[in-house]
């Protein structure tokens, strides 16, 4: 294990993390123990197999274990059973106009798939290796995901934030 | 295929560049007859350049020195991967590390110690909350209340057992105190571990409460003779008949509470 390979992908670990989570100290903290624990199961790494994706497939899983620890419990909804329940929108047109915000209202695995095409530009066949799911479902994510953004950006768009007024 | 439709996951397919030659040709094509699904490519197209170019600047900035270090194997704690000079030895690091675990250990076994003696078997198989602490928490979120201290009122008796008895789903029935001074200010029901349970409350003459406590929520069907629980101001004294819990409480001493307790459980018991 070259430390030069690991410093390269650094870099990459920290802008997905950053998107992910939407915040800089966290995305630092899961990049921190993704390399700590990548370093404690070196001996799980086959030289010559891409590094990046197992880096990847760490903070993945990493990640899961995050959710599955926060408070309070939750069940993954599947895919397809309902539309899932979005938060209050009223007052989007004050607080949330960019992409990020936009990005943050995607359910995590869908948010996941989207940035990893998106930032990694990474093969389908290869990010459903990495999450270990079916690689129809890494298409029904994405597709999921980038037509929920694509209005969540035309909703916020074509809504006039004249329609809400801060009241005194 | 129908020519006049793009299947979802090739128009993906072809935003991403991830189809041979031949086939983003033919969807190409397609696509120029299919004014929604161009749109739809062209607005995915800019959205991925739109989170590329948003993220794009985390890329240059500098690296943090904590994550620098790891490009690296850290030093610790895989004791393996020390340099030569220090096969095995124990360092501060890990030193610091065991004397937190053998602290953690002795406050574990003091807390568990405590708590065994605090809480006897049948209550924590019975409730997740012990009764004596639901009951004192309630007498102390009650109790002060000057204004309204209980839901119904003790004029309404009548009704205040009758609609007690059905929410809690058995015959419940406030003994009377008036011998010994306490008069039946009213109940409430309140939320148990698992289900509704009721708080019949007294006074005195001089403004002093009395809580008496019913839960229908034990199942270790257990019975037990009086006991005696301190939480915080609060003194309690409960027990325990097959599926009931009674606990009276209030902020006056021991003595003087075992004396109510007394009369309490003998109306109850002796019914």
């Amino acid at each position: 294990m070259d430390s030069h390979a690991i410093l390269a992908e650094i870099p990459r670990l920290r802008r997905y993390a950053r998107a992910l989570l939407g915040d800089r100290a966290a995305a630092d903290d899961l990049v921190q123990d993704t390399l700590e624990r990548a370093w404690s199961r070196i001996d799980q790494w086959r030289a010559g197999s891409d590094l990046r994706a197992w880096l990847f497939g760490i903070m993945h899983n990493l990640r899961v274990d995050q959710l599955r620890r926060a408070p309070p419990p939750t069940r993954p909804v599947e895919e397809g059973d309902c539309d899932l329940p979005t938060r209050p929108t009223q007052t989007d047109g004050l607080e949330l106009k960019d992409l990020e915000s936009a990005l943050n209202r995607l359910p995590d695995e869908q948010r996941e798939v989207v940035l990893l095409v998106a930032l990694e530009d990474m093969a389908y066949a290869d990010i459903a290796a990495m999450l270990g799911i079916p690689a129809g479902t890494v298409m029904s994510r994405l597709a999921r995901g980038r037509e929920r953004l694509r209005q969540i950006m035309a909703g916020l768009t074509d809504t006039p934030a004249s329609r809400l007024r801060v009241v005194k | 295929m129908n020519p006049n439709t793009v299947k979802e996951s090739d128009l993906h397919a072809y935003v991403d560049g991830a189809l041979p030659d031949t086939e983003r040709e033919a969807i190409a094509r397609r696509l120029a007859d299919l004014p929604d699904e161009a749109q739809r490519v062209r607005d995915y197209l800019e959205q991925k350049q739109a989170i590329s170019d948003l993220y794009g600047a985390t890329l240059d900035e500098p690296i943090p020195d904590r994550l620098r270090a790891l490009s690296s194997p850290p030093r610790l704690p895989d004791s393996t991967a020390l340099p030569h000079g220090h096969p095995g030895l124990l360092t501060r690091w890990s030193l610091q590390r065991i004397a937190a675990g053998i602290l953690i250990a002795i406050l574990g076994g003091a807390a568990g110690w405590i708590a065994h003696g605090q809480y006897p078997p049948a209550e924590r198989i019975a409730a997740a909350v012990p009764l004596p602490r639901q009951a004192a928490i309630a007498h102390a979120v009650y109790s002060p209340d000057v204004r309204r201290p209980v839901e119904v009122s003790g004029e309404q008796e009548e009704q205040l057992v009758t609609w007690l008895s059905k929410r809690i789903g058995t015959p419940v029935k406030p003994p009377k105190l008036g011998k010994l001074g306490y008069e039946l200010v009213g109940g409430r029901l309140l939320p148990g571990n698992i289900g509704p349970v009721a708080q019949f409350m007294y006074q005195d003459g001089t403004g002093q409460r009395l809580t008496l406590f019913v839960s229908t929520e034990n199942t270790a069907n257990q019975e037990t003779a009086f006991r005696f629980a301190q939480e915080g101001a609060v003194n309690v004294f409960y027990w325990i008949d097959g599926k009931f819990g009674y606990a009276l409480s209030a902020t006056i001493d021991k003595g003087e509470l075992a004396r109510l307790a007394t009369a309490v459980y003998e109306q109850i018991e002796g019914k």
